[in-house]
Parts: structure tokens; sequence; C-alpha cells
């Protein structure tokens, strides 16, 4: 995982809004929505997973916003859930509105350094959008990889997102597929408890395994810390990080977390780099 | 065809326990096997019994009056499915209905209790497996109370 700026990436360019349009739009919970864009002109350099991009709402303002899907072509996939102004208004665009794309920024998850290998990928909430790439790269090129096992938490059923797409993951049993739910009617037939806890139930050969969590910092906390635990190196542990980003290049330093920058040296981290960051409370 | 004591020392629960305390134990122990959707506890009736998963997968449920069975916790193989035994008033607190067919052992709880009271050595042990068991369930209500996918979630 680099840590310096891609190279494909001026800054100059990096600063310029290239407009995309609203080409599909699903709602994937009460407030949260995944948008297919388009580029109306010049594409923006295909993504790779784990990156993010910039989403400008025309007169609104900018969010960072990870990429939730890579399709043939270029038409990119980002869910937003609905928490703030710009947020909202990148939620209720219909097919047809026009948003800016700067991106892609960032690191990636280094799928192919988990080649040969087993891959974990944990996800809590929203934090399964970043994370979803990743499965399609580990589906499409299954035989690089031992055993895979993607664990899914929620607060409840209905705020799970990709829930059909899970299904179909599950349904194809090329994956072990666990979903959780923090609570949860006779109806439901996955687990219910928190994520970390479906850990201790999944097989680990801590030598061999790749860790990819996403989710608030609270959730990778406890994650992290129950993977640590199963005897996976801190380096094979990776997360990926949100902070207060705004340019996306590593200039203003918002998204700044001790040493790094979240928006130029993550956001997909190692925990051994931002575990012990996290831990300090002054951060 | 295994004993109840061969069982139980492949389980991470009984791990550590001396091949007396595990035969000691055994003899409280029976296997039982329930299908899918059979009720294994009943939330109120008397607890007398603990259960050690060894396969399938049972749904804690707590009845809410206008929402119905709402469950809180799954258990899977490798699991312990009940504490009430332990303490009185020896009621079950929960509903424990099975999601898919499970294989247990079940043991007698009333003799559990009778052969700790007589070997405190053997009560401390398992009081102090039941002691992780019930930090690791605490531990995932604060995860819970904390709400760890709220606000902060990547978008």
């Amino acid at each position: 995982m680099a840590l310096a700026l891609p190279a494909d990436v001026r800054p100059a360019d990096a600063m310029v809004p290239v407009p995309y349009r609203v080409v599909g739009r699903a709602r994937e919970t009460a407030d949260t929505v995944t948008l297919s864009l388009e580029p109306v002109g010049s594409p923006i350099v295909t993504p790779a997973p784990g990156q993010f991009n910039m989403l400008y709402a025309f007169g609104v303002g900018e969010v960072p916003i990870s990429i939730s899907g890579i399709d043939a072509g270029q038409r990119v996939r980002h869910t937003v859930r609905a928490v703030g102004a710009v947020s909202q208004e990148l939620c209720a665009a219909e097919a047809g509105a026009m948003v800016g794309v700067r991106g892609p920024f960032g690191t990636d998850w280094g799928i192919d350094s988990a080649a040969g290998g087993d891959v974990i990928v944990i996800a809590g909430g929203i934090g399964l959008a970043p994370l979803r790439p990743v499965v399609h790269e580990l589906l499409r090129n299954r035989r690089r990889f031992r055993r895979v096992t993607v664990l899914v938490g929620a607060r409840s059923p209905e705020e799970l997102v990709f829930r059909g797409e899970v299904a179909s993951w599950q349904a194809s049993a090329r994956i072990t597929v666990r979903t959780t739910v923090d609570y949860a009617t006779a109806a439901w037939k996955g687990d219910v408890g928190v994520v970390p806890t479906l850990i201790e139930r999944v097989t680990i050969d801590p030598e061999v395994t790749t860790v990819m969590i996403c989710g608030p910092e609270v959730m990778l906390r406890f994650t992290a810390a129950e993977v640590l635990g199963r005897g996976v190196a801190a380096e094979r542990v990776r997360v990926s990080m949100e902070r207060n980003v705004q340019c996306g290049v590593g200039r203003c330093g918002h998204c700044q977390l001790g040493p790094v920058l979240i928006c130029l040296h993550g956001p997909v981290f190692p925990w051994s780099r931002v575990g012990p960051l996290l831990a300090r409370r002054e951060l | 065809m295994k004993t109840i004591a061969e069982l139980l020392a492949e389980q991470t629960f009984f791990q550590g326990l001396d091949q007396g305390s595990l035969d000691f134990v055994a003899g409280c122990g029976r296997n039982v096997h329930y299908s899918a959707g059979d009720r294994i506890l009943t939330q109120g009736e008397p607890a007398h019994t603990f259960y050690l998963l060894r396969s399938g997968s049972v749904a804690l449920s707590f009845y809410v009056p206008g929402r119905g069975g709402v469950i809180i916790d799954t258990l899977d193989g490798g699991d312990v499915l009940g504490w009430s035994w332990l303490f009185e008033p020896y009621k079950w607190q929960f509903d424990a209905e099975a999601r898919a067919d499970v294989a247990a052992v079940a043991f007698d709880g009333v003799c559990l209790r009778n052969k700790c009271d007589s070997d405190a050595q053997l009560g401390y042990l398992l009081v102090q497996r039941f002691a992780k068991v019930m930090l690791a369930r605490l531990q995932s209500v604060r995860m819970r109370m904390l709400d760890i996918y709220g606000p902060g979630t990547p978008s």
C-alpha cells in the first residue's frame, strides 16, 4: 500500500470535479442509497477497491464517499447515507441528476497481497460499501484465495445494506457469509449479536489470514482486538478509516490522525499503523 | 460411539479439566437432540439443566408484549446454553428455540450443584468457566449499548 499520492492523480487535476450523471439509484435502507454514476465527458482514473471519491453536490458542498462498485466500463457506484446537508442532497439525486466527482484518492485494500491465503472480510453497517468491490474481486478470482469469509453486522435486518446481494453470496456457497444484527424477530434467519462475536466462530489460520475491516472506529477497535486475540498479526489486519476528509489530497490537514493523513496515507491502513493511534485520547 | 466424557474433552468450555473432573461432570450429562423449531427453554420455568451445544443453532429470545419474541442472541456448536440453574431462583430468564437441528449434552443442574457443593475445587473451576461465558456475553451487550454501527460509520 503506497503512502504517496498516486502518480496518475496530479494535484491540479485532483481539485477539479469531473461531471458525472446519475444513471441509477437503488435504495438500500431508509437513509441510504446507492448511486450509479457515469461520466459525461472524460472519466476519472479507474479506482481500486478501497479508494474513495469526493462527490460534489452542486451548490451544496462536497463529501468523501467510498466506492461501492467498480463496473465494467466507466461506471462507478457510491453508497451514501444521508447524515448531513451534502449527503442528503446526494441521496435525493434522481437518475439524470449531475454530480461532481474528484478522485480516486487514497490507498486500496491490497487484495493481491492476500492471494494464496485466507481472507476474512468484516463489515459493520454501511462499512460494507467499500468492502463490496473486495468481495466482487474475491469471487471473480476465487481460485487465487483459500478460505474466504465475509462477516456483516448491522443494527437490524432493515439496516443491512446490499441485502439481496449478500443473500446471493450466501446462496452461492463459494464463500462463507454470516450476517448478524443486534436484535431481530423470529423471521430473521441470520445471527444475533455484534459482529466481533462472530470471530470466535470462524476458522482462522493466523499465519496465512488477511483480515479487512470497515465500520465505525469503535467497531474497528473491538473487531481488531478479537482478530488479534486469535493470533493474526497486526500487519495482516487492514482497516478503512474515516475522519474529516475535505481536500482529499493531503493538503488541508483536516483528516490528520497524529502522524498520518487519512485521505493521503489511508483510508486503508494496516492495524499496526493506526491501532496505537486510535487508543490515544488526544487524537 | 463416544462417551459423554470424550465429547466434553473436545469442547473448549471444558478444556483444562482433569480426567477425574471430566468424568465427574459427565456423570450428570446425557445426549439430547432437538429438531429445528423445538422449544428448549421457556422463560419463567424452573431451570435445572444446562446444555453444551455440540452442533446446530439456538435462538435466545425474550417475549415482549406487543412485539412478540425478540431474539437477543444466537448460539452455535461449542456454546453453553443456560446458567440460571446456578443461581436462585433457578428459573429461566429467556426462551430458547432450536433454529436448526441441535445435538447437545444436557446436564442435570441439581446433580452438578450438589457435586460442586461437595467438591469446592470442581465448583470453582466450573464457575470460572461460566464466568468467562458471562463476561463475553456482557461485553457483547456493552458493544450493543455503544451502538457500534452508529454515527461515524464510513459512508
